[in-house]
């Protein structure tokens, strides 16, 4: 009778394995994908199936080169939901070389030179995505408008999507407009009621297709933080900050800033707020450390909108939070059961 | 009854309870095994100590093993039987080792011992209550096993707020406690009442999960029919919650401060199996000797809980609850998240074994292979202790243990909530212990090292302090012997009667007393370092302080006492020789000899017979004859140098090395005495007389040492003849040939001893140690007439004439014998060894192979000249006498040489020995200045030669220097 011989606790709770948390994550972005799909065209999913397999790709090979189990790590499903990520944050119509570029550095650079899954100190989707952003600024502000502002009168078709994406799509600009976030980044000296009525970016139809789009994000955040995937630490203080700081611009100057209403639901607010600021592994890990984490995106995200050269700046945000989260750590350490008060940075050898 | 407000705690999880198979079953009561195994160590402590013996018959109940120490316990016979063994057994442990264990064969009877219940536990005391309790061998039956009485006046430290029982029972499959509550329901209260007695806390509460709600309602009801004020509270069903920390916040809302115990908030907790086993101590009277134990797991087909006797095989519980091996793959003592695998179900039950575990494979498979950790933060979330598992494991992988102390690592509970949560697998409770255990050895090691350095630097203290006392002693000894040297000669005739009364002089009085003193204080002193030393083993911190200053107080004292003592032999007068009379000498040498081999029969029945008055008188007696022989002796001695002095070259017969080998055996036939003297006074230390004997004997030994000093010193003034070469060397040989004899007895007993492994091994080494050096020292000597005879010839013969020549001649051919055999001894010498089976090193150390190379070389040495002393008469027949002086010069350069050389050898020798034994200090350091004085003397003699011979030996000085 070979008895086994194993420390304890001798049980699991089973079914939650790592790869099952990826697997609700991408699951999580169902929603966010469909409302794309539905207002912008196929072309999210045709990034997404790039993405996925430049990510495989790219993940296996350094896997190899690392001499490490190639499919013992491709099922745990954390290359791909990097894919999801980035090819939901790419434009609908940019070029599949971009997303490739995009891939292979966020797998390449950002996760496996650092040692892989658990070892990447910055988010590696918005990794790749700041890269790609700075490096080719103009496709990746081409994003597809709302079909009823359109020249063209209709979002691009599955086989328009495949043109632009692959080839060249000659009257890509009629598919094309400025976001809401980017119209009011260059409505200059307008006020913001001008603004409101006469850019393009910025009509009812555009604001609806993003409101549409953030709240099917917060929808998967929902599903996420129902099955507790995630905590909901990070995207409320997230949101909260930055509702918070915009309400405060909005109060002081509301001829010139935007409601804060108007910044929960455009751009990356909730697909940041749920699925790229709560990356486990490049945020803070104490619930305390989450709020300052996710208020600090918060606050960034609107100072970037507002005052930076780029319209949104979940991906800047995050990445400059993912700096200081280890800071954080040392910070907000829970108070541990008995002890009078929870211990502050990293004084090693006093205690209490 | 009455309810209790209920709080919570941080995390938790909800694993699947798998209670409910066995409960199906009713209490079960297996058979009696065909043995009872009793481990000593049940409970947390030392083991306890048997009382009984193999074969003892015993009865139920019967105290088997009594407590060892504060924390241990009793432990008692479960049933009637004989003892079959008390041996190392495997017994249910983590570590899966044996332990020594009690082995019962019961007879079947169950027959009980007298029990005698505590009817007065009301009123008698609680001290004797709380003893009463520990005979019965009661401890903490929860999982730890803390004796409960230590646990009860722990609890006396604070008047106690809260006194919890401990009825959570939130593993998973685990149901001995619920079982006991429904089956004991009245003798439990009893039982909780009896502590309460005993510690008087402001509230009860019994703490219950509240899936079990059929104990739950039995316990209402006889606490309502009892009317009694102790309160139920129902905590809700989350795993850890019957972990005591975590009870005590679900109840009383307060957290045990890190570090401290329940006690020092006023809170005391208890299992309810123990308060049944205090019930059964009280009121039946009855040790504990069985226990409630789930049988459970899926490799069971009638899993079900049982009332076990302490000891029965696991085995003989599976069979009972018809386990299926095949489908047995993981045998887990405890519960599933905190109990421990076992090796095989050859192990008994312990006081504190409350469940196995039979899992089959699909039951609890095989962990899955650990993945990366994401910090999801599910750990955290889950963590009872509210620390961050994820940091944790980031810091114990990485081996940051101070990071992994500051992150509170010390206040996980090794719950397992953690491990059971993450999605990745990863063991980290295993981690966490492994990283506890590398923290606790750094900070032991840390420690050690603390006392390593503390040791060192007493020890270098200790070294500095001795090398300036041999310093100042070494001093004080040059000035002695510098007057003592000018005394003899100055006032050589004159000083004879005062040498008599030399012994009586207050001086010498003074100096004996000292010399007790020190040796008494050298001797504390020795006792101190090793206390401390044992201190400084055992790690007895306070007491190393204390020790410290102490040795540091004796070693000033010693000095302060070598100091006086070094000063007193400065002072005191150097015994005077009288006229020589070689006859008396002689006379004089036989009967010391006579009467040391008259004291040394007697001692030696005296050894036999120590109580024998007469023989004691005729030992002493004869130690008197002794005395006054070697002081004849001595003074005799001490004549004949001033004698030779007297009548240097006139008298060639002047016997200064015979001196010399006389003064030599005195100190080494003192040494032995002393020796024995004192191995006789550390087997009686209280004996004064010994004490008496072996100063006496010490000052002896010292006086016969300055005396050989004396000698040693002026044996190259003194320049013996050529003529007297020969018979000198016979001595010597003679002398060398019995040492050589010794040693080999010595070797002989040695390795005796060493086959018997008997404990006086150390002893004879050093005597053979001793032996060996005594026959070195005698070859030495044997060597050094020849280098100083030669050396003495062209000084006292300015002029070389034919017949010194040939007397040369004759010279060297002896000494050519004499280094060949040499050559040959040393051989053989080492043959011996080796053949004894004796390492290299061993033989090394024993010193034969260099003197086999010295022997060598000087043979080589020897060789070469007697060539040209052949050739030379040639020369000087039909060459001036100049070349040829020349060449004689030459000779003698180098023989002084070699003088010089075996001289430092020496040196090195003593001076590596007085390292070894430093006891001996003072007689190795006489014959160390002896030795350096004779290295001197041959240096100087030998750039005299090489000033005489400037031209031919510039080469030879160069090289020199």
């Amino acid at each position: 009778m070979a008895l086994l011989r194993v420390t304890s606790p001798h049980t699991q709770r089973a079914g939650r394995r790592t790869s099952w948390v990826m697997l609700m994550v991408i699951l999580a972005t169902v929603p966010g994908i469909a409302a794309q799909t539905w207002l912008f065209g196929w072309g999210t999913i045709i990034n997404i199936v790039i993405a996925g397999i430049a990510a495989l790709l790219s993940e296996a090979l350094i896997l190899s080169v690392r001499r490490r189990a190639v499919a013992f790590f491709l099922k745990d499903y954390s290359a791909l939901l990097t894919a999801v990520l980035l090819g939901i944050a790419l434009p609908p119509t940019v070029a599949w070389w971009v997303t490739v570029t995009a891939v292979a550095f966020a797998i390449i650079f950002a996760k496996q030179l650092y040692g892989g899954l658990g070892n990447n100190p910055f988010n590696p989707a918005m990794v790749g995505y700041a890269i790609v952003l700075v490096s080719f600024p103009v496709p990746m502000t081409q994003w597809v408008g709302a079909h009823e502002l359109l020249a063209s009168g209709a979002i691009p078709t599955f086989t328009q999507s495949l043109q632009a994406i692959f080839q060249h799509l000659p009257n890509i600009d009629s598919y094309t407009m400025a976001t809401p976030l980017d119209g009011f980044k260059h409505k200059n000296e307008l006020s913001s009621a001008a603004a409101f009525n006469t850019i393009d970016a910025l009509q009812t139809a555009s604001l609806n297709s993003w409101l549409w789009i953030n709240g099917a994000y917060l929808l998967g955040g929902l599903m996420l933080l129902w099955l507790r995937v995630i905590t909901w630490h990070t995207p409320v203080a997230l949101l909260a900050a930055l509702a918070a700081i915009a309400g405060a611009f909005y109060l002081i100057d509301p001829n010139h800033a935007a409601t804060p209403l108007f910044h929960l639901t455009t751009g990356a607010a909730m697909f940041g707020a749920f699925f790229i600021a709560t990356d486990p592994v490049s945020s803070c890990t104490s619930n305390r450390g989450k709020l300052v984490y996710g208020a600090g995106i918060g606050i960034l995200i609107y100072i970037i909108r507002t005052w930076g050269g780029y319209p949104d700046g979940v991906a800047f945000g995050v990445l400059l939070m993912n700096f200081a989260a280890p800071l954080i750590d040392y910070y907000t350490q829970p108070r541990t059961y008995g002890h009078q008060k929870a211990k502050k940075g990293l004084k090693i050898g006093e205690d209490n | 009854m009455q309810t209790a407000s209920v709080f919570s705690f941080h995390g938790g999880i909800h694993p699947p309870e798998n209670k409910t198979q066995s409960l199906r079953l009713p209490l079960g009561r297996p058979s009696l095994p065909t043995e009872l195994v009793l481990p000593l160590g049940q409970h947390i402590g030392q083991s306890s100590r048997p009382l009984v013996n193999i074969g003892d018959k015993v009865l139920k109940g019967q105290t088997i093993a009594i407590n060892n120490g504060f924390l241990s316990s009793f432990l008692h016979a479960p049933t009637s039987g004989t003892i079959k063994a008390i041996e190392e057994r495997p017994i249910a442990h983590p570590s899966g080792l044996s332990d020594v264990c009690i082995v019962i064969a019961p007879d079947g009877e169950e027959k009980w011992s007298t029990l005698t219940p505590l009817q007065d536990w009301n009123t008698l005391s609680k001290t004797d209550v709380l003893a009463y309790l520990a005979e019965m061998g009661i401890v903490g039956m929860g999982g730890a096993g803390f004796p409960t009485q230590v646990k009860l006046q722990g609890a006396h430290k604070h008047p106690l707020t809260h006194f919890i029982i401990n009825a959570a029972e939130c593993e998973p499959y685990i149901t001995a406690d619920d079982m006991l509550i429904r089956e004991k329901t009245i003798e439990l209260v009893l039982g909780i009442e009896a502590l309460q007695h005993l510690v008087e806390a402001e509230q009860v509460i019994i703490g219950i999960e509240d899936n079990k709600p059929t104990a739950i309602a039995a316990l209402n009801k006889v606490l309502s029919d009892r009317l009694s004020n102790i309160k139920v509270a129902v905590v809700p069903t989350k795993y850890p919650s019957g972990g005591e920390k975590q009870l005590i916040q679900l109840l009383t809302g307060k957290e045990v401060p890190s570090g401290q115990y329940p006690a020092d908030i006023g809170i005391l907790c208890q299992n309810v199996g123990t308060c049944v086993a205090v019930h059964d101590a009280i009121h039946l009277g009855q040790p504990l000797i069985s226990r409630f134990t789930t049988l459970t797991g899926d490799a069971l087909k009638a899993p079900q809980n049982v009332e076990v006797l302490l000891g029965t095989p696991i085995q003989h519980l599976l069979n009972y609850a018809e386990n299926d091996s095949k489908k047995l793959k993981r045998l887990v003592m405890g519960g599933p998240m905190m109990g421990f695998t076992l090796d095989s179900a050859n192990v008994p039950i312990v006081k504190t074994s409350n469940c196995v575990l039979a899992a089959s494979k699909k039951e609890l498979p095989q962990p899955a292979p650990e993945q990366a950790c994401i910090r999801c933060g599910m750990c955290e979330q889950a963590c009872p202790a509210s620390l961050l598992p994820q940091q944790l494991l980031w810091f114990s992988k990485s081996q940051e243990l101070e990071k992994a102390e500051h992150y509170n690592l010390f206040d996980c509970i090794e719950c397992g909530a953690c491990s059971y949560v993450c999605p990745s697998s990863i063991p980290l409770v295993q981690y966490y212990r492994h990283t506890k255990s590398s923290i606790r050895e750094a900070r032991e090691a840390a420690v050690k090292s603390d006392l390593a350095k503390q040791r060192f630097e007493a020890r270098k203290a200790r070294q500095d302090a001795e090398a300036a006392e041999k310093e100042a002693k070494r001093l004080a000894r040059q000035k002695a012997s510098a007057s003592k040297s000018s005394e003899t000669k100055k006032v050589a005739p004159k000083a004879a009667p005062a040498a008599a009364a030399t012994t009586a002089t207050p001086a010498g009085d003074d100096s004996k007393k000292l010399k007790i003193d020190l040796a008494i204080a050298k001797t504390k002193l020795k006792k101190l370092q090793k206390q401390l030393l044992e201190a400084q083993e055992n790690e007895h911190t306070e007491e190393i302080n204390t020790l410290q200053l102490q040795t540091s107080a004796q070693e000033k004292a010693v000095a302060l006492l070598e100091e006086q003592l070094a000063n007193a032999v400065a002072s005191a007068p150097a015994p005077v020789p009288k006229a020589p009379a070689s006859d008396e000498l002689k006379k004089a040498k036989v009967d010391v000899a006579l009467s040391g081999t008259k004291l040394k029969k007697a001692q030696k029945q005296l050894a036999e017979s120590p109580d024998d008055a007469e023989l004691q008188a005729k030992v002493a007696g004869f130690e008197k004859e002794l005395a006054d022989a070697q002081a004849r002796l001595s003074k005799l001695s001490a004549d004949a140098p001033a004698s030779s002095t007297a009548a240097t070259s006139a008298a060639p017969k002047a016997a200064v090395s015979d001196e010399l080998k006389k003064a030599k055996v005195d100190v080494a036939l003192l040494g032995v005495k002393l020796k024995k003297t004192q191995k006789q006074l550390a087997e009686s230390p209280d004996d004064a007389e010994l004490q008496a004997k072996v100063a006496g004997f010490e000052k002896e030994l010292n006086d016969a040492q300055a005396r050989l000093a004396t000698l040693t010193d002026q044996a190259p003034a003194a320049q013996p003849a050529a003529a007297n070469a020969g018979d000198e060397l016979k001595k010597l040989k003679i002398d060398t040939a019995i040492a050589k004899a010794a040693v080999k007895k010595v070797e002989k007993a040695l390795k005796k001893a060493e086959d018997l492994n008997s404990p006086e091994l150390d002893t004879i080494r050093q005597q053979l140690k001793d032996a060996q050096q005594r026959a070195d020292d005698l070859e030495k000597a044997l060597a050094n007439p020849n280098t100083t005879a030669p050396s003495a010839t062209p000084t006292a013969s300015s002029a070389p004439a034919p017949s010194q020549q040939a007397n040369a001649d004759k010279q060297r051919k002896i000494d050519l014998a004499i280094a060949k055999a040499a050559v040959k001894k040393a051989e053989k010498g080492i043959l011996v060894l080796q053949e004894q089976g004796q390492d290299q090193a061993q033989i090394e150390a024993s010193g034969l192979p260099d003197k086999l190379s010295a022997a060598r070389a000087k043979l080589a040495d020897l060789e070469a000249k007697g060539e040209s002393p052949a050739a030379t008469p040639n020369n000087a027949e039909t060459t001036t006498a100049a070349p040829d002086e020349a060449a004689l010069k030459a000779e003698q350069i180098k023989k002084q040489k070699i003088a010089a050389a075996l001289a430092k050898a020496q040196i090195n020798k003593l001076t590596k020995r007085l390292a070894d034994s430093p006891q001996d200090a003072d007689s190795i350091q006489l014959e160390i200045t002896a030795a350096k004085q004779k290295q001197q003397d041959a240096e100087a003699q030998l750039t005299q030669l090489q000033l005489a011979q400037v031209t031919p030996s510039q080469d030879n000085t160069q090289e020199n220097r």
